[in-house]
Formats: C-alpha cells, structure tokens, sequence
C-alpha cells in the first residue's frame, strides 16, 4: 500500500501598518505615489540620520497582540538585521528579534472536524523594503523607496496548520481582526498582507518533523492554496524516489503555477544581528496595555452575538454580515438611520449579494453610503416605489452610489397615487380580458393575478401594489 | 594577543561584508580585529552578575513621534547623488531572473 503523508505548515505573516507616515521618519506612507516621493534621509540610508519610533506603530502592533491572545514583552527592543540588496538602502533592516513585542499567542480557525486552535510563536515590528521594478528590455532593475520604511509587523505562526483549506483560514481569521481593528486594510494584491509558507511533510502517525521549504511571493489565496499543494507533491515526489528534500527558499511564480529555488541552505545569510543602537528600549507600562484594551473595537465574534440578540438576525445572516468589517459598518450605520435592521440585512443578504456575485467584487470593496440604502428602503416603506423599481434603483446605489430620492424622481419611478389615472388604467385592463374577468367572478381567486400583473404592466410598475389590488376587487364587485 | 582570528573567518567576514581583500589587507584586518576583541576583553575583568544588559548606554525609555506626516516630496534630494538615475528611479544590475 502506497505511504500516506501528512503536511505540516507554518506561516510567516507580514502585515502593511496602516499608518499615515513610515515607522520612523514622518513620510507618508500612501500608496502608489510616483517613484521615490516619500521619501527621505531616514528611510533612504543616509549617513547621519537618525530614526524615530512612530507611536502608532507601537499602538497597533499591542492591539494586534491583544486580540491573537499574545503575552506583550513589556520591555522591548530593537536589532539590526544586515543584508546586502539594493531593495535595503541602509545595507540593514531594523527589526526586532531578542525581545519581539509579543508572544506565545494563538488564534482559533474553524476546520470540518472542529474549532483548532493554531499558536503564534511571536510577533514584531519591522520596517519594509524598497520596491524593485525589473526592465523587460534592459539588463536593470529600477529601485523605488516609497515603501522602504513603511511599518509592519511579521506574525510566526508554530508549524500548526496541516492543509492549504487550514492555511486559508488562518489567513482568513488573522485579516478579519487585524482589519477589526483598523491596523490594516490587509490587501493581498497590493501587498499589505503577504505570507511566506513553511511546508515540509512526514509519513502519517510520525511526530519528526521534515525538513523544510520556505515559499515566497505569494500574493493571493489561490497561489496560496497552488503552491501549497505543488510544494507538497513535489516534497512526496522527492521522498518517494529516495532523495532528500532541500532546505531552500523558493519562489513562486503564478503564471507558470511553479516553485523554484531561490537559495539553499548553503549560502543560508548570516544576518549578524545585533541590538539597534540609533533606538532606545520601548518600555510597556501595565496602564498602556490597559488603555490598548480599553480602545479595542469589537471584534467579530462580539459583533455577532450582540447582532443576534439586539436586532434579532439570524446566526446565518449575521455570520455573512460580519465577515467583512465593511459590511458590517454599512449594515449598523444604515439600520441606525432607518431603524429597520431586518429590511437591511435582508438587502444585504439578498440583492447585494447577488450583484456582488454578477460584478465580482467582495464585501470589503463595496462602496454605497448606507445613506442611501437606508433612503431605499424608506421609499419602498412609504409606498413611494414598488419592490420590482426599489430592485432596480438599488443597482444603481450599488454600482454608483445613486441618490435613490434623486435617482426615483428623475427617472420618473415615483409610484402614481393619481387614482383617477390608475382607475382608468385598470378599466381599460379589465374590459380587455373578458376572460379574466369572467374567470374571477367564477370563483377563480387566481385569475385577478394575471389581472394585477396586466395592469402593474401598463403601469410600468409606478403603482403601488396593494392599491391595484384594491381598485381590482371593488371594480370587479361593482360591475 | 590573546585573541586569534584564521584564516577562514576573515574570510567569511569579508563575505558577509561583500569585500574582496588582497592578501596584505586581510592580514592588517586580522590583526585589528585581534586588538579589538583584546580591548574587549578588558570588560570580563569586572563582575557583571545581576546586570542587566542594556543596549543603550542613557538611561531613556520610549521615545516617539507621533503619526503626523512632516516630510514633502524628498525625490529631488534622494535622487541627487545615485549612481545611476532612470527617470525617478535608481538604476541597479538586474537583481532578478
């Protein structure tokens, strides 16, 4: 029978701060200014200048600490990590590596068998690199310091995780309460969040750990999920043919959904570190953790019960509504303007839903003010537009942030309640359907259906429905 | 002097520094780096049980700035010594495949 392996993963999580300036000089750290901007003699590498530690960065580094469980070193440092390439203009990173402001935390993911808990052996400050854009045509490479010095913190996760729906989650779990709690917006694609695999495997039932691949450049879940899953096959391959697997650092190219070498062990770096002499120690009063705490947002496992039982949602609903922080403001702020939190979550969960789907966006991306949905949803209370318009206004909310009052009024969707017009209308509709007509008065209860529908028709859905409805069954009395 | 640096760790300093030493160099940098592990020693003469290690050598703690960007568009002035300028970029030898 053929050997069954298991996969053992680690992950080393590095997360863009979402600070207005750089960890320690006072650059903006906005993205996608023109090349070298934000930049300066601090975080260039300038002979002579001196870094200065941005409080924030110590701010949300602890409350991200908090919220993964984390015990907070209360006296921390930081170390000088040398290296030489041209992405590193001081010819070293300043990192922390002795006293790293947190540790020995842990978050909890849920898997099919049951919540797991996967442990964070540390966490720490770090300043970002320098972005280098490759030539295609020359034999060069471009350097662009804008992101060198822009803050992050790196979480190691303990070897934990077993499968690439595992890593997923943790991933998944980690970008909520780091987005909850306003420290990132945690972007993939752009980079504020970017994730190095640790994967080695082992026959099933062995405790020995395997050796090694580090994975890098993986800048989405699916290259996540790929490179896992190639990485592992690979490793199998390898143990399969008798040989031994390499412990290398390897990148991983989307396009060709491939991994190769980067380094080996070999010319493993010495990164000579030592402690960073231009800083001095950051000392953690008890009262600066409590203050942390105090300011901590609600995190999602909070804002789920307390959905349930203040506004009376459904778990499932409020799951859905709570997965994306973005969602979730525009669900509170809208049923605080209209006080109607079931219609909103049902426009949430129903409509929005959908054009998510049909437009491919995610909920972090929606852009509609809940202004305006909460004014939809007015307009459809009050009998001003029917369900079938509210429908059609809403994409217009979704996709441009339409004004729906303004949207409604020149657009002429305003339901008529001139009843002399509507009288007329049903008249004519029902002189044109004898057979309808007769049909009801048979006893055919469904026949005034089709009767409504003609007559929403020639309406052009303007009418309010529950008025149709009740002109329809006096005229049919009447005559 | 007490302190003997070989041949195969000037060496391997002088890769990590990215250096390529002439033979005459590596013998001045050896022993150079011999005196200066010799001075060093000098602090194993005092009793340094229960001290802490400290990487500072002034007594302060926690100093910050705050989250407010001061600095402008430093282009001009972090461009005006590269080696080798390509638009608003510093040119390098491809780093990458």
């Amino acid at each position: 029978m053929a050997k069954q392996y298991e996969t053992v993963i680690g992950l080393e999580v590095h997360i863009e701060l979402a600070t207005k300036t750089k960890i320690f000089c006072g650059c903006s750290t906005e993205f996608g200014g023109a090349p070298n901007t934000h930049t300066c003699p601090v975080c260039t590498g300038m002979p002579g200048s001196l870094p200065v530690l941005n409080r924030q960065v110590v701010e949300y580094a602890l409350a991200i600490g908090l919220a993964t469980n984390c015990k907070i070193t209360q006296v921390c440092k930081f170390d000088r990590k040398n290296y030489f390439y041209p992405d590193n203009p001081q010819n070293y990173q300043i990192s922390q590596l002795y006293l790293p402001i947190a540790r020995d935390g842990f978050v909890e993911i849920d898997t099919p068998s049951g919540k797991k808990k996967i442990r964070i052996h540390e966490m720490h400050m770090e300043e970002d690199a320098g972005k280098l854009v490759h030539d295609e045509w020359d034999d060069t490479s471009l350097v662009d310091y804008n992101r060198s010095g822009v803050p992050l913190v790196e979480i190691v996760s303990e070897p934990d995780m077993r499968s690439a729906d595992e890593v997923i989650a943790y991933l998944e779990k980690l970008r909520m309460i780091v987005q909850y709690l306003g420290a990132s917006d945690c972007k993939l694609q752009e980079g504020s969040m970017r994730a190095d695999v640790n994967l080695s495997v082992r026959e099933a039932g062995t405790d020995s750990l395997g050796t090694r691949t580090e994975m890098k450049n993986l800048n989405s879940f699916k290259a996540i999920t790929h490179a896992i899953e190639g990485e592992r096959a690979r490793q199998i391959e390898l143990l399969e043919a008798g040989k031994d697997v390499v412990q290398e650092t390897r990148r991983w190219d989307d396009n060709k959904e491939h991994s190769y070498a980067m380094r080996s062990k070999e010319d493993a770096q010495d990164y000579r570190y030592f402690p960073e002499p231009d800083l001095v120690p950051i000392v953690i009063s008890d009262e600066w953790i409590a203050q942390v705490k105090a300011r901590q947002p609600e995190l999602r496992t909070e804002k789920l019960e307390r959905y349930k039982k203040e506004f009376d949602i459904p778990q499932y609903d409020a799951e859905i509504i709570t997965e994306s922080k973005r969602m979730a403001d525009i669900f509170e702020a809208a049923a605080a303007i209209c006080k109607k939190p079931k219609k909103v979550s049902n426009w949430l969960m129903v409509e929005t839903m959908r054009l998510m789907k049909e437009y491919g966006t995610e909920a972090d991306r929606l852009s509609f003010s809940p202004e305006n949905l909460a004014k939809l949803i007015d307009l459809v209370d009050d009998g001003s537009i029917s369900g079938s318009v509210a429908k059609k206004v809403f994409e217009q909310v979704f996709l441009h942030d339409a004004d729906p009052e303004k949207y409604v009024e020149e657009h002429g969707l305003k339901v008529e309640n001139d009843e002399a017009a509507l009288e007329e209308t049903v008249r004519k509709v029902l002189s044109d359907n004898p057979k309808a007509v007769e049909d009801y008065r048979g006893g055919k209860e469904k026949a005034l259906g089709a009767l409504m529908g003609q007559t929403m028709r020639a309406m052009k859905g303007k009418a309010n429905p529950a008025t149709v409805n009740r002109m329809l069954r006096e005229l049919l009395k009447s005559e | 002097m007490a302190n003997k640096i070989s041949d195969e760790t000037i060496e391997y300093v002088g890769i990590l520094a990215k250096l390529e030493l002439s033979e005459e160099e590596k013998e001045a940098a050896k022993e150079d780096m011999e005196k200066m592990l010799d001075y060093i020693d000098t602090l194993n003469e005092l009793d340094t049980a229960g001290i802490e290690p400290m990487s500072h050598v002034f007594p302060v703690n926690n100093v910050f700035r705050e989250d407010v960007v001061t600095n402008g568009d430093g282009k001009e002035e972090t461009l005006a010594n590269a080696p080798l300028r390509k638009e608003d970029s510093f040119e390098v030898p491809r780093t990458i495949g």
